[in-house]
């Protein structure tokens, strides 16, 4: 790893981000050996056309290409970073198209996710846009015989003050657009203000929705290539670590189309090793795979459990020597020591699958030296480098095309169905798709890790919280990765920790006294493989915050709503800063307030059995927060169900680039939040997954869809992720809200009859 | 070898009997607009239309087909996509990933067919075993109506 990688205390995913597409050192790869080196910008301008930075193209006809490196899983990203560069460049919007292009290191590190796309693009792209405007202007004035001085852009044109124009077209045609700008010269550009915008804060249509409503989008297991065979795993009972001892096909040979099976071991260890079924069709790879004997051992997890892992995890975070400072202001145990009012309680999440709804699966094949991946990814930088490592070649000798990803939410970060169809592909000489069935895909994710956390608060005599002390144990899913850059250091430099395993519990509160551990759970670490799932970190860190929140409210007898504003007080490091957290906690209060309005919070008379939430929180991390509040309202039976009535959220996004966009992304993320605080759950049973399918592992249907009530604040300032942070407040709010309604207090999600009902009885 | 009426055209198929419909629609046939999801019938992906009503295709076997069966993915429900379905999904700018929409859109056509201006209780209730994982279901909802008032003329069933 470079050291420009490296930041002071906690590693910042921005700084990261742009160090590392800076440096083009590291995590990316070269392409010298590829046949499409050049790329589309490439070919462009040998075609003639105008790329004046890597990140768009206008050709002859006017036509403004703007190529997208973020992957289209849902976000609508390429239309929020199209507008961008439109904006600044003034051309007409419906000039503009969009392409998906092949990975390459001009693009610097090929990552989406965490709400990071629009976010760290925003100025790049900006300065992008302005650059082409700039140098279309100054070759247009050439062209109409008057300096640049005296010309403006608009609509794909360029006009001087006498009143003649020309066309980007025409200009781009007569080949005088040449001017290309040095990082030193984007970055002296000056942007428009945001009452300039004509184009950023508009709700246009977005560009991936038509293919995605009359069946032509194409996701990675679309793709057909001749003499192509189909490839199914046969699982071992254990979700890791068993090994295969003999495999018998003498069944599978029976079945019509069946061809052979494949064993072999896994270098990437997502598997130890894999036993692949090839066939003509995948039915009957299927039923060729289900019908191989295979003697397995079980290996060092097949007694692992939900339990015992919640088990290890208590005696890890009771025992003081065992994990790393993740956040110390003050002295939090000397300030336990002497509160006047003490309160400790536990937390926990359990295993929560990402189920897509694409099952992972994958089409490999080489050709001409080039090993081709049709496969739905997050994560390409990565993906790339470990299909090249088992396929025996060049990092540069591996293309991952971009398709249409039938969901993201962190799931497709991993290579783990390349790998294997790779493997498959190599061994048999042929192309090959592999797909998962469902059951396979549930029981063979990077989960969501267990979480079991440890709170400790102390009071003073007048009810002021003066102390916090959370432990956080987990699996921890960067460090599965391998990528040491990810890592951040202890506060105390004692060791290297997980960060997003514990991002949020660095919460915005102003408090003297607080400190946060960081313990891996080893257990988890390997009987369940962890991945990022939507939200990361925050979704549990903050269900904790949050609850606990409340509950010191309540010990303190204040309303939880004004004790949370007088610990928002944006002093200090709580302050904030430019430019992603200008205004810092002020700026959650608001949120706050607006939510409780908004709802009518404290002043709407609820019926018996009726009650409403609150939580607010600064998701994703403390250099990017997204300020999000929510109001629950809820009702409990008697048997412990709860029934969601209404969710209100606000959010500050500071600019919203397409605003029906970010509404869309809020209302998924507020349903998967009530998805997660409510209906899903997977469990471990002797080294393997309990839940298979969707009538065991339920997310959130239609019936069961709260009314929404979403408030998206807006102020011109930096723009904001909005895939995730929705997903961490309604936890807590539906908590604090059950707690309101019957005055039981559940520490577990999601909220269970049964778990309600055991808290409605204590 | 079977003959199978697709979106009006007649194809030859190969395949074993038992083979479910899906894979015979989406991969040996090639038209992968319709969804692998579950296998299992439990989210409605797969949906396509059998003689105008919808059916899992993860759960229909190829031997279910009969002769005179008409058979229609989403490739079909409109010559040019443009069903009035289709034109709501674009105007509420409904789908995220997209990969259960076309199962949403076809088991929507087949509510619209039993129940031209919908409820909201019947809405949930036909559509509740299609799962959106991106969780769309505020905006489906909104497009089936906004579909409906059209293929009504503007105006109410009566």
């Amino acid at each position: 790893m470079t050291d420009n990688l490296k930041t002071q205390g906690a590693v910042n995913r921005r700084h990261f981000l742009v160090g590392t597409a800076a440096a083009g050192a590291g995590l990316t790869f070269g392409y010298a050996l590829l046949p499409k080196v050049m790329g589309e910008a490439g070919e462009a301008i040998a075609a003639g056309n105008f790329s004046p930075t890597v990140w768009y193209t206008i050709d002859r006809g006017g036509i403004v290409t703007v190529h997208i490196t973020k992957s289209e899983m849902g976000q609508h990203v390429g239309t929020a970073l199209a507008q961008t560069v439109a904006e600044e460049l003034e051309c007409d919007w419906r000039d503009v198209r969009i392409d998906y292009p092949d990975p390459a290191e001009k693009w610097g590190l090929m990552v989406t996710g965490g709400s990071w796309s629009v976010n760290t693009s925003f100025d790049q792209l900006s300065r992008a846009g302005a650059a082409g405007r700039i140098a279309l202007i100054e070759a247009g004035a050439g062209m109409l015989g008057v300096p640049a001085s005296e010309c403006h852009a608009a609509n794909s044109r360029v006009i001087a003050k006498n009143g003649k124009w020309v066309t980007y077209a025409q200009i781009v045609a007569s080949g005088k657009a040449t001017k290309t700008f040095t990082p030193d010269d984007l970055k002296a550009i000056q942007l428009k203000k945001v009452s300039e915008y004509r184009l950023n804060g508009k709700a246009v249509q977005q560009l991936d929705i038509p293919a995605k409503t009359n069946g032509t989008a194409q996701f990675g297991m679309d793709r057909f290539v001749p003499d192509m065979v189909y490839a199914k795993i046969a699982r071992p009972p254990v979700r890791y670590g068993a090994k295969p001892l003999s495999v018998d096909d003498s069944a599978a040979k029976k079945i019509p189309g069946y061809r052979s099976y494949v064993q072999v071991d896994d270098p990437t260890m997502t598997a130890v090793a894999y036993v692949i079924a090839i066939a003509d069709n995948y039915p009957a790879a299927k039923d060729a795979a289900a019908a191989l004997k295979i003697q397995w051992d079980l290996g060092p997890n097949k007694d692992v459990s939900s339990e015992s892992i919640l088990k290890h995890a208590e005696e890890l975070v009771a025992d003081p020597s065992k994990g790393l400072s993740f956040w110390n202001i003050g002295d939090a145990k000397g300030a336990l020591a002497s509160a006047a009012t003490k309160h400790d309680a536990v937390y926990i999440t359990p295993l929560a699958v990402h189920t897509p709804m694409e099952p992972m699966n994958c089409v490999a094949f080489e050709e001409g030296g080039i090993w081709h991946i049709y496969s739905g990814s997050q994560f390409q930088t990565r993906s790339g480098p470990l299909v090249a490592s088992v396929a025996g070649v060049k990092p540069e000798q591996v293309l991952i095309h971009q398709v249409y990803l039938g969901g993201g939410f962190g799931r497709r970060l991993e290579a783990d169905a390349m790998v294997p169809a790779v493997l498959a592909a190599k061994s048999v000489g042929r192309p090959v798709k592999l797909i998962y069935t469902r059951e396979e895909d549930t029981q063979n994710d990077f989960f969501r890790t267990i979480t079991y956390q440890r709170m400790q608060g102390g009071l003073d005599a007048s009810g002021k919280l003066v102390a916090i002390d959370q432990d956080v144990c987990s699996a921890w899913a960067t460090k599965r990765w391998g990528i040491e850059a990810f890592l951040a250091d202890s506060t105390d430099k004692k060791g290297k920790l997980d960060q997003f395993s514990v991002n949020g519990a660095d919460s915005w509160y102003s408090i003297p006294n607080h400190h946060v551990r960081a313990i891996e759970n080893d257990i988890a670490q390997t009987a369940t493989p962890a991945g990022q799932f939507r939200s990361v970190a925050p979704a549990w860190t903050f269900w904790a915050v949050e609850s606990f929140m409340d509950e010191l409210a309540h010990k303190a007898g204040k309303d939880p709503v004004e004790f949370r504003l007088a610990l928002l007080d944006a002093k200090g490091i709580n302050a904030g800063s430019a430019p992603n957290s200008i205004g810092g906690a002020k700026r959650l209060a608001n949120v706050l307030k607006v939510a409780v309005e908004k709802s009518g919070y404290g002043k709407k008379k609820l019926p018996k059995g009726h009650g409403m939430g609150v939580a607010a929180v600064s998701s994703q991390e403390r250099n990017t927060p997204t300020w999000t509040a929510a109001v629950a309202e809820v009702s409990v039976a008697n048997d412990g169900k709860v029934t969601l009535h209404k969710v209100t959220v606000a959010i500050d996004v500071g600019t919203a680039v397409n605003p029906d966009g970010v509404r869309a992304q809020l209302e998924g993320s507020t349903l998967w939040g009530c998805s997660l605080a409510l209906h899903e759950q997977a469990h471990m049973k002797n080294g393997g997954i309990v839940e298979a399918n969707f009538d065991t592992y339920t997310p959130i249907r239609m019936a069961d869809v709260p009314e929404l009530d979403l408030h998206i604040i807006t102020n011109g300032l930096t723009p904001a992720g909005v895939g995730e942070p929705a997903v961490t407040v309604v936890s807590p709010a539906v908590a604090n809200a059950v707690f309101n309604a019957v005055g039981a207090r559940v520490r577990t999600i999601p909220l269970t009859p049964e778990r309600v009902k055991a808290a409605m009885k204590a | 070898m079977k003959i199978l009426t697709i979106n009006g055209f007649r194809r030859a198929v190969e395949m074993p009997d038992d083979t479910p419909m899906l894979w015979v629609i989406r991969e040996h046939l090639q038209m992968t607009g319709t969804k692998f999801g579950c296998g299992a019938g439990l989210c409605g992906a797969c949906t396509i239309h059998l003689n105008g009503e919808a059916v899992r295709s993860c759960q229909t076997a190829l031997a279910d087909v009969g002769d005179g069966d008409e058979v229609t993915t989403i490739e079909g429900l409109d010559p040019h996509g443009q069903h009035p379905l289709q034109r709501a999904w674009v105007a509420e700018q409904v789908p995220q990933c997209g990969y259960c929409q076309s199962g949403q859109i076809m088991q929507a056509a087949s509510l619209l067919r039993k129940h031209p201006n919908p409820t909201d209780e019947q809405i949930v209730k036909e559509m509740n075993g299609n799962l959106c994982r991106c969780a769309t279901y505020v905006r489906i909802k909104k497009a089936i109506k906004r579909a409906a008032k059209e293929m009504n003329g503007g105006t109410k069933e009566t």
